[in-house]
């Protein structure tokens, strides 16, 4: 089963089976499951070799995971916008901050 | 005199339907404990991008690195961090599965979940420990060179916020092992999970950052 | 937020009425119950008290910072001066500036955030009392743990922006910067936990009807201060961390052989360094939003602007850290860059001034004390402004930097700026908060000597800088041009100084005038104010409002008082002082605590063990779990507190009850108490 397919039934289990509380036992898991294949790709990467496409690839994927944690495990998905701005807005500050910061020092080049 | 409208209220800021500061709802309906822990973890966004940026810079210095030992990256042990941090993951799993156990009101299984959860925190604590000592023996020390400060400190830091979040769930463990935890605490629990979700997707960026990205 | 057992079984009483027994608690020690007395004051959780303190520790500090200010000022007054030796220098200029950021203004915002926040949006405090309380307590041990250097070696000497490598081990060799960093960090953490407490007081303590767009204007800029502090603090904190891991535990990220780059300090010092200085202007901005409208009696103009400006330039100042970097070898990109994004800040300050001239113009001006201080404000930081805008102008700035060009520029726009406006709050709320007036006759000589003598002592500095007077120098030679106007700028210095005494004497005189009835205790209302603040008692009752306040615009306790005829003329229909609340309800409170000073205290601990002997920091450690257990085992509420609700039979001499039912342990009254 593809990635994408599995993030599918992951969708789909979770728009038909929300309850007020977080997430069914089984979206749970569903969730880990995927979290675990993106984990296995990822450490893919250190036994194969992707090449040109290794950075982007494991920087994709640390962004799935991290979305899918804050968005599912975290309930923000779900919760008030106000919780997602606080969190999203020091997220924000803090890469763009950051990433000025390490352009200042031509860490690109 | 002119006709001017009454004040609705001739004790506006008297007595009104509005007595009582005990029943008053928060403005946005959300309690202050949830609101104050998603304010913090927005903080420590920029703590630890600070920590993650300056690692950044340093783990290649200094120029010259022969000459003052290894670095961090030549010394990682892929496999071996891959499987704590998997287990660090489905930690994230078992939080969610105790606040789903407290939701329902059954005790014991919120018991089962957080006591899980802290034991795989403590496994992956043990495994820092362990790679840590490893990369000691083999001359990597928190002294050693520039990178090798800027390494432990990142996972240093980030092993202290695991640390205090066992220390949370054991003391969440504690109180309802004696009755004090129960359903309508929930929230509570569910706050220590946001924490430890997010040391966990810190660990999530370090270990693409630090360890696989070459 | 208090964990306590399930309710207890009630007894079946013979007379037939429920029984209400106190709640039993996990916690070890009671409440502190004293009501007088120091005791009340050092276990309180009352926000008043609490911004009280801020405030008086604050003062403190600023004699302190000032007496450091004029060791420097007279070192320099004339030229190769002999009062100071180099290294005495270092540490006395050092030391006044880290004082007056760090331990005077942020302070002295936070004692007015703290008092008046609550009262402006109706709250009877703020949502976590005891993290209120340890705010307060971990600042004050931060301000003598950060002095306890002069004890041991001397002050930090490195600036107050202390750059690497200057900083390390092999140029600071002494503690002084080991005092400075760990007692910044310290500061850190009160701010930290004062922004978050501010943050949810004010997003979720409203009261009913105070949407965000009609809350009062100084509540805006408090909490995008609060938003600064709650992303920049943690950047200081990891530099902090670094240096003292650099000089304590020999770490290497400062040390330039081992490959270490200077500017990484100056980088992360600056990403929380500019965003600073808009945490340390924003509170005085919204001071000066509330007086100049009540003393031009009109509303401020342009509310929405001025709210929306503050929010520009709470974003737009994470953008802008680079041009203190302007000389530091950045390249000219980065340099082009961040003097861009300098140039766009100016734009909100701007309109801010704007929209207070535009509320003074056509206004009835009432030249009080605070009208005075805030009219400064307007005027002096719009001068701090124009410098400030001359460096943005980055190859300007190439001559400017490190000259007493910009010395004048940060002195205007904080002296000129955030002083100013931190005065004209305290003549404002001072009634409110102490039940007095502040003597308008002294008051007003504090303004004019003050003003005079700040213009002499900061003014010059502009000439000075351009014809090259650098900064952080202990002397100068006698053969620059540079005598006359340093020694003027030094007998500024001290007539700021007389200015500082009027304003010392007048404290204590009003206060002694008040106690012996020679002055009349203030009206609610004295002001014909605006904001809620005005509609309790002066002084403040200790549960703030008897009632709920509801509210239906903005200013709407103006809106009692006045309102317009058919013909749109302003009419008064009511009197602030007859329709404010009267202060005679006894309502719950949170109760005191001993834990947040305990606690507190175990971080100057842990922070001398790290430079004396670790063994001291495991010390400080167990005081800090200890305080931890204590805190979230105590009791929400003392049961033996005088106005509880339980039916003890005993314990029952007549306070006035209300009737109400007993209610014990409420999920709002343990939210309540935290």
């Amino acid at each position: 089963m593809t990635d994408a397919a599995v993030a599918e039934s992951t969708h789909d289990d979770h728009d038909n089976s929300h309850d007020d509380h977080g997430l069914t036992f089984k979206n749970a898991i569903n969730i880990a499951i995927f979290l675990a294949i993106v984990t296995g790709i990822e450490v893919l990467t250190y036994f194969w070799d992707f090449g040109d496409f290794a950075v982007p690839l494991l920087i994709i994927l640390m962004i799935v995971k991290f979305a899918v944690v804050v968005a599912y495990f975290m309930h923000l998905r779900f919760d008030n916008w106000l919780f997602t701005a606080l969190f999203v807005g020091g997220l924000v500050l803090a890469v763009a901050v950051y990433i000025a910061a390490l352009t200042a020092f031509e860490f690109w080049s | 005199m002119s006709d001017v409208a009454a004040p609705e209220n001739e004790f506006a800021y008297g007595r009104t339907d509005w007595d009582d500061y005990e029943h008053l709802p928060t403005t946005t309906g959300l309690t202050n404990e949830k609101l104050t822990m998603w304010a913090f973890l927005g903080s420590e966004c920029l703590l630890f991008g600070a920590l993650i940026s300056t690692y950044l810079l340093l783990r290649n210095k200094p120029d010259d690195l022969e000459n003052v030992g290894p670095k961090a990256s030549e010394l990682f042990d892929i496999p071996f961090t891959s499987v704590s941090s998997f287990v660090l993951l489905m930690s994230s799993l078992t939080m969610v599965l105790a606040v789903q156990a407290i939701a329902k009101g059954d005790n014991r299984q919120t018991r089962l979940w957080i006591g899980t959860t802290a034991t795989f925190g403590c496994i992956f604590i043990a495994g820092q420990v362990y790679e840590f000592t490893v990369f000691y023996r083999e001359g990597l020390g928190y002294t050693t060179n520039i990178s090798a400060s800027a390494f432990f400190t990142l996972t240093g830091f980030h092993g202290v916020h695991v640390s205090l979040g066992i220390v949370m769930l054991a003391s969440l463990y504690i109180l309802s092992a004696r009755g004090r935890l129960t359903q309508k605490n929930a929230e509570t629990v569910e706050i220590v999970g946001l924490y430890w979700h997010f040391v966990d997707i810190v660990w999530i960026v370090i270990f693409a950052i630090v360890y696989l990205i070459p | 937020m208090a964990i306590i057992e399930e309710e207890p079984q009630l007894l079946e009483l013979e007379s037939g009425e429920p029984s209400a027994p106190a709640p039993r608690d996990l916690g070890v020690l009671a409440r502190p119950k004293s009501t007088t007395g120091w005791r009340s004051w050092i276990f309180t959780v009352d926000h008043k008290k609490i911004g009280i303190m801020y405030g008086v520790v604050a003062m403190f500090w600023f004699f302190w910072g000032g007496i450091e200010a004029l060791l420097v000022r007279s070192q320099l007054a004339t030229p190769n001066g002999e009062i100071l030796s180099a290294a005495a220098y270092n540490q006395a200029f050092t030391m006044h500036g880290t004082t007056m950021v760090f331990l005077v203004v942020m302070p002295l915002a936070a004692a007015f955030a703290n008092y008046v926040v609550p009262l402006q949006i109706g709250a009877r405090d703020v949502a976590f009392p005891r993290l209120n309380a340890l705010g307060l307590w971990i600042f004050v041990f931060a301000g003598i743990f950060l002095n306890l250097s002069w004890f041991t070696g001397g002050g930090a000497d490195c600036g107050w922006f202390c750059y690497s490598p200057n900083s390390g081990l092999a140029y600071s060799s002494g503690t002084g910067v080991d005092y400075y960093a760990l007692g910044l960090q310290i500061a850190g953490i009160a701010s930290l936990v004062g922004a978050i407490n501010l943050i949810v007081t004010i997003l979720n303590m409203r009261a009913p009807g105070m949407d965000l767009r009609i809350m009062p204007i100084f509540t805006w800029m408090v909490l995008v201060t609060q938003f600064l502090l709650l992303f920049a603090i943690p950047v200081i904190t990891v530099a902090l961390f670094l240096l003292t891991f650099d000089r304590s535990f020999d770490a290497n990220f400062f040390n330039v052989d081992q490959g270490a780059d200077p500017l990484l300090w100056q980088h992360l010092f600056w990403i929380f360094g500019h965003p600073e200085v808009y945490i340390l202007i924003l509170p005085s901005f919204g001071i000066v939003s509330e007086t100049l409208p009540v003393f031009s009696r009109k509303p401020l103009f342009g509310y929405s602007f001025v709210v929306f400006s503050g929010i520009g330039i709470g974003f737009m100042g994470w953008g802008v850290w680079a041009h203190h970097m302007f000389a530091s070898g950045l390249g000219p990109v980065s340099v082009a860059a961040f003097s861009a994004t300098t140039m766009f800040i100016a734009v909100p300050t701007g309109v801010k001034i704007l929209n207070w001239i535009a509320t003074m113009w056509g206004g009835k001006l009432r030249f009080t004390v605070p009208m005075m201080f805030s009219i400064s404000l307007v005027s002096m930081f719009t001068i701090g402004g124009l410098s400030g805008v001359m460096h943005s102008v980055a190859a300007a700035d190439t001559q400017q930097t490190d000259t007493y060009f910009i010395v004048a520029h940060f002195h205007y726009v904080l002296f000129g700026g955030a002083l100013m406006g931190l005065f004209a709050g305290m003549y404002y709320w001072w009634p409110k908060a102490f039940g007095h007036h502040l003597g308008t006759g002294l008051g007003k000589a504090h303004f004019w000597l003050v003003l005079i003598g700040f213009n002499m002592s900061f003014g010059p500095m502009h000439i000075l800088g351009l014809q090259g007077q650098a900064r952080r120098t202990y002397r100068y030679d006698e053969n620059l041009g540079l005598d006359v106007w340093n020694m003027v700028a030094t007998i500024g210095a001290f007539i700021i100084l007389i200015g500082m005494l009027v304003f010392a004497y007048n404290i204590f005189r009003s206060a002694k005038q008040y106690k012996n009835g020679e002055i009349p205790q203030a009206e609610a209302d004295p002001w014909d104010g605006r904001t809620l603040e005005w509609a309790i008692p002066s002084p403040a009752p200790e549960h703030n409002f008897d009632y709920v306040p509801v509210v239906t615009e903005l200013d709407d306790f103006w809106h009692k008082k006045y309102q317009e005829d058919e013909n749109g003329k302003v009419v008064k229909i009511a009197d602030g002082n007859d329709i404010a609340q009267k202060g005679d309800q006894h309502p719950h409170l949170p109760s005191p605590s001993y834990w947040p000073i305990v606690l507190a205290f175990g971080l100057p601990l842990v922070a001398l063990g790290v430079i004396y002997n670790l063994t001291i920091s495991a010390l400080g450690l167990i005081v800090m779990i200890g305080a931890i257990y204590g805190w979230i085992l105590e009791p929400p509420t003392d049961p033996d507190a005088g106005h509880d609700h339980e039916a003890h039979d005993d314990a029952d001499d007549g306070d006035s009850d209300d009737g109400d039912d007993a209610s014990t342990g409420s999920d709002e009254e343990e939210a309540a108490n935290v």
